[in-house]
Order: C-alpha cells, then sequence, then structure tokens
C-alpha cells in the first residue's frame, strides 16, 4: 500500500509540472538550453560548408572545453536557477503558496514534490539539450564513422558520461537554488554569491571544494579540457584534485541531500507575508 | 490548559520586526459562529494566520483542538481556510483547483471528484466549474475558495471576510450555509467588516483593536459588562408621553426620549433589571407595553462603545 506522503508528493509534482515545464518566467531556460545547440549546429554547418576533414581529437577537445564553460557554468546555473528558485519564490510572488500551506501536507513533503518536478522539468530540457549538442557537435561526420565511434570507440561512454554530469547538475544546482529561493527574496543576490562560489572554488582549501557542485561535476566529465584555452578558461576548467567517479557520485548526492536539509529547515519555518491586514 | 474541542490562544503575542501584529492574546473560542470584529490593522488576519500556521506566534502557543499549527497533516483534516488573499494557481479552473488540493488530502481521483463536485455544487458554481478561475468574478472567487475550504469536510471553518463581494442573494445563501455548518456542530471564526451581518450570524464576537483583544463572549453577555455606558432599551407603546413620566420615578433610569415615529420611547438605564422590574408594574397600572426591545446590545454598539467610532466598519 502506498503511503500517504508519497501520494502526496505525486499530487503535488502533478500540480506543479506545468509550471515548471511551461511557467512564462521560466522561457529563458529554453533559450539558455538552445544556445549551445545554435553554437555546435552552426559548427558542423561551416565544417560542411568548407569540406573540412574530420578530426575526432579536435571536435572531442572542442565539445569538452565548451561543455564545461558554457554548460556547465552558464546553461546548467542559470537554467536551474530559472526552474529552482521559483519554486518557493515564484509562488510568492503570485501569493499562491498558502494554499499549499493550508494542505495537510508536512512541509518537508511540499519541499520533495516541488524539487522534483523542478528536477524533472531541468533534466528533460537540459539532458536533451547535452544529448543535442553531441549530436550536432559530430553531425558533419559520415554515418559510418559516427557508428563506428559510437560501437567501438569511446561515443557512447562520452554522451552517457556528458548526460550523468548534466543530470548530476540538475540535482546539485537544483537543491542549491531551490535553498536560496526559500531564504532570499531576492535572486540576484544568491546567485552572484553562488557564482563567485564555484568560480573561485578550484582555488579554495580540498575542505571547502567538496562544498561545491562544480567540484564534482569536473571530476566526473569524460575529458579533460586541453589547456591551450586562454588564461581565463584554464582558470575555470582546471582540476587541481579530481575526485574519482565513485566518490563524485555519492559526494555529489550527499551534498544535495545537506543542502535540502538546510531546505526543508527553512520552509518548516517559512510565514506567509503578502502584506495584507 | 488546552481544551481538544476549542481553539485555545493562550498568551500569544505576534510582533512583524517592531511592529505589534497582535499582543497577549488569551482566548477559548468554543464551537459556533465566533466573529472577529475590529478596524483595518486591528490583527484580525493575523490571529488567523496564527491560527492556521501560515504565521508563527513570536510568544504563546495556540492549540486548534488540541492541535498545534506547525502540524499541517493534522490540523487541516480539521480545518479549512478561507483566505482573504484572491489571488489563485494559474490557469487552473473552478473544478480542478478543488479537485487537485483535494489529491493532497490523498483522495483518491473518485473520491476528490466526488467531494470537489459537492463542495462546488454547495455553492451554487456548478454551471462555471469548467470556466478558468481567471474569468471569475469578485464573487465567483470568494464563493470557489470557500467550496475549497470545506470541500474536506472540516470541523473548523476559519473565513477571512468570506462575505466580500457577494451579491445580496448569494449573502443570504452562504449565511445561511454558516448558520447550518454552525448547527452540526462546526467551528466557524469569521472576520467581517459588515457590523449588522456579523449581528445575525455571530454565536459570540471577539473585538479587536490595535492588536488587543478588547472583548470577547456571547455579544449580550459583553454588553452586559460594559456597565459605564447605560443600556438603551427601545419601548413600544401608544403612550410614550405618560411612559416617560413614569420611568423618571426610578434613578437608573438616564435618559427617555420618545421614538420619531410617537409609537415609543427610547430609555437609557443603568439598572437594566431594576428597569424591567418597573415596567411590569408600570404595565399592570394601565399602560399598554407593546414591546421590548433592548436597542444597543449588538456588534454596532459594542464597536462604538469599546472602539470608539474612528474607522468604523459598515
Amino acid at each position: 500500500m502506498k503511503t500517504l506522503w508519497l501520494t502526496q508528493v505525486a499530487a503535488i509534482v502533478r500540480l506543479e509540472i506545468g509550471k515548471t515545464f511551461f511557467s512564462r518566467r521560466g522561457l529563458w531556460v529554453y533559450l539558455l538550453a538552445c544556445m549551445p545547440m545554435v553554437i555546435f549546429g552552426g559548427h558542423s554547418i561551416v565544417w560542411l560548408k568548407r569540406g573540412l576533414p574530420c578530426d575526432f581529437g579536435h571536435d572531442t577537445n572542442v565539445f569538452a572545453s565548451i561543455f564545461q564553460v558554457l554548460d556547465m557554468r552558464l546553461t546548467l546555473f542559470f537554467g536551474c536557477l530559472g526552474i529552482f528558485m521559483n519554486l518557493f519564490r515564484g509562488e510568492m510572488l503570485d501569493r499562491s503558496l498558502h494554499f499549499y500551506f493550508l494542505s495537510p501536507v508536512r512541509r518537508e513533503v511540499l519541499l520533495v514534490g516541488k524539487y522534483l518536478a523542478g528536477l524533472l522539468a531541468a533534466v528533460t530540457i537540459f539532458t536533451t539539450s547535452t544529448v543535442v549538442q553531441w549530436g550536432l557537435m559530430y553531425a558533419h561526420f559520415p554515418k559510418s564513422v559516427m557508428e563506428s565511434y559510437l560501437r567501438d570507440g569511446n561515443g557512447w561512454r562520452h554522451l552517457t558520461a556528458y548526460a550523468g554530469v548534466t543530470v548530476l547538475g540538475c540535482i546539485g544546482y537544483g537543491s542549491v537554488f531551490l535553498l536560496a529561493g526559500a531564504l532570499m527574496k531576492n535572486p540576484i543576490v544568491p546567485a552572484a554569491a553562488v557564482l563567485v562560489w564555484e568560480s573561485i572554488n578550484s582555488f579554495a582549501p580540498a575542505v571547502l571544494q567538496k562544498f561545491s557542485v562544480i567540484y564534482y561535476l569536473k571530476s566526473l566529465c569524460p575529458i579533460e579540457a586541453p589547456p591551450d584555452v586562454g588564461p581565463v578558461f584554464s582558470m575555470l576548467l582546471v582540476n587541481a584534485d579530481p575526485v574519482a567517479p565513485a566518490v563524485a557520485v555519492p559526494g555529489m548526492l550527499l551534498f544535495t541531500m545537506l543542502v535540502l536539509v538546510v531546505a526543508a529547515m527553512r520552509v518548516r519555518k517559512m510565514e506567509i507575508h503578502y502584506g495584507t491586514d | 490548559m488546552s481544551e481538544p474541542h476549542e481553539i485555545v490562544f493562550d498568551n500569544v503575542s505576534k510582533f512583524y520586526g517592531d511592529v505589534l501584529g497582535v499582543n497577549r492574546v488569551s482566548l477559548s473560542i468554543p464551537p459556533g459562529i465566533t466573529s472577529l470584529v475590529g478596524p483595518n490593522g486591528s490583527g484580525k488576519t493575523t490571529l488567523m494566520n496564527l491560527m492556521t500556521g501560515l504565521l508563527r506566534p513570536t510568544r504563546g502557543s495556540i492549540r486548534v483542538l488540541g492541535v498545534a499549527p506547525d502540524n499541517p497533516e493534522e490540523l487541516f483534516r480539521q480545518l479549512g481556510y478561507c483566505t482573504q488573499f484572491d489571488s489563485f494557481p494559474k490557469g487552473f479552473t473552478g473544478y480542478q483547483f478543488v479537485y487537485s488540493f483535494l489529491r493532497l488530502y490523498g483522495s483518491t481521483h473518485a473520491e476528490a471528484d466526488q467531494f470537489a463536485w459537492r463542495a462546488i455544487e454547495r455553492v451554487n458554481l456548478v454551471e462555471a466549474a469548467h470556466r478558468k478561475i481567471a474569468g471569475y468574478s469578485k464573487g465567483m472567487r470568494q464563493r470557489i475558495k470557500l467550496a475549497q475550504a470545506t470541500c474536506h469536510g472540516p470541523a473548523v471553518l476559519v473565513l477571512d471576510e468570506p462575505l466580500n463581494g457577494l451579491d445580496p442573494l448569494v449573502r443570504a445563501e452562504v449565511i445561511a450555509l454558516l448558520r447550518s455548518l454552525a448547527e452540526e456542530g462546526m467551528h466557524i471564526i469569521i472576520s467581517s467588516h459588515i457590523l449588522h451581518e456579523v449581528d445575525m450570524i455571530s454565536d459570540q464576537v471577539i473585538l479587536l483593536s490595535a492588536g488587543y483583544v478588547v472583548a470577547e463572549g456571547k455579544i449580550r453577555g459583553v454588553r452586559d459588562e460594559i456597565q459605564e455606558q447605560p443600556m438603551q432599551i427601545l419601548v413600544r407603546s401608544n403612550a410614550p408621553s405618560a411612559l416617560a413620566a413614569k420611568v423618571f420615578e426610578q434613578d437608573s433610569v438616564v435618559e427617555a426620549k420618545i421614538h420619531n415615529d410617537g409609537r415609543g420611547l427610547l430609555i437609557k438605564t443603568k439598572d437594566p433589571d431594576k428597569f424591567y422590574r418597573l415596567l411590569n408594574r408600570i404595565a399592570l397600572n394601565g399602560i399598554a407595553v407593546e414591546s421590548v426591545i433592548p436597542a444597543d446590545d449588538d456588534v454596532n454598539s459594542l464597536y462604538e462603545y469599546l472602539i470608539g467610532s474612528e474607522d468604523k466598519p459598515r
């Protein structure tokens, strides 16, 4: 027999899913997800038009660099901000959060339901984006070469690793921005703070590095970005102390759990102030 | 000591930073219809939000039928709250709004469907149930909120200005609905600005001013306690002048005024019991008394005596 909280989580996900996928406030999330696709699509078109030779080594490095700079640090970061920050804050702005708070639902269950709805949207949008980007990057390669790369080379391993990193990024950034949205009314301040922290994280002491999403994501990328990308990008791409996937994945999940526990404590004490009486 | 059949506020205070919401409120609200009355900013909505856990008290504790408001999974099985907030989840029809929240209670599809239609029917919105709430009139939005607050059959119903925006016919229907729910033993807590309606429907009142409870209890009981204001009694008689001459025989009568229509006398007395005994003697001595009606044991008068006429509601 299904327990009540599972039924409630399912009901919350059903209520939230439309908002997380189709909110007018979140339209720019789709634009963000499409942005890298345009770059990779453009790359293949130019290669095809100019008849340039296909070079797996070159394209794999380019993809790794762009994925680590653009996808992980910009698209995933701001996309999750757009989706997860609005889960509580957006309802405060719409003055509709009280309907949830007036239901026989534990606030922790509400948080889990909202988080899962956000995660479903984020994972669908950004994992699709990652897979399409990867496909577009190699779209100018002959079909037989691609089949061989997928079958005999590292194709599938790379693709699933990038998709996995994207999923983990949604899980980690989702929890961070869910907490930020529950803590702050203005999203700019926490977003800037997290962005700065994620950027300077490589230079932080080893213990502090573990309290970062990017630390785990970088360790899980299948290809280390090439060093010849310039000093600014090098600073962003460097991973001085990478961890093994067997540590990175549970570490990321543990980090997410901790953030969600703090968010649940905050939501439990949350009050409704729409400014009446 | 928390009484499991009552709503109990024990020395509750709520501050918004430095701003006072309510202060040192101690109340025991029994079943029936209880109205919260007071000017804007007096703390009516704050009390309701505290009772339902939308706000946390700065000090003190609250129990609703023995349940603390920070225990939503138990509290909202027995409480429904129709707030003053005129906002809804985007894109919902009236039916979806009621149905979706019933699913949060753990109802199956069939149960939620059945309860939703029953609640919608009770507020006469069946025909508009599949229309988007965004297109509803203010009165319809009030009614769908009422349907949502009552759909799960709560024992306590909290209604913040529930009659706002309703036309007279629907207003009468809602009042009748509330009366019937109260007769079934439900706790109904209402805040309203319309004093004559409060008067019509309330079993007891809580008068609030600037965050403090000024008076509470049955309207008649509260009136009896305001001894510095003489009680006003309208005595209907075809000989008001003769009646006036007789009533001044008693010290406690401080004023007697012939009614505008010339068929009655408005008496102000500091001792109504003594006055009623005198009136019996007068009637026995041949002055016909058609009726005796207390003229100021209503919410309107209580409000004026205890809070004053500033910011007085309608």
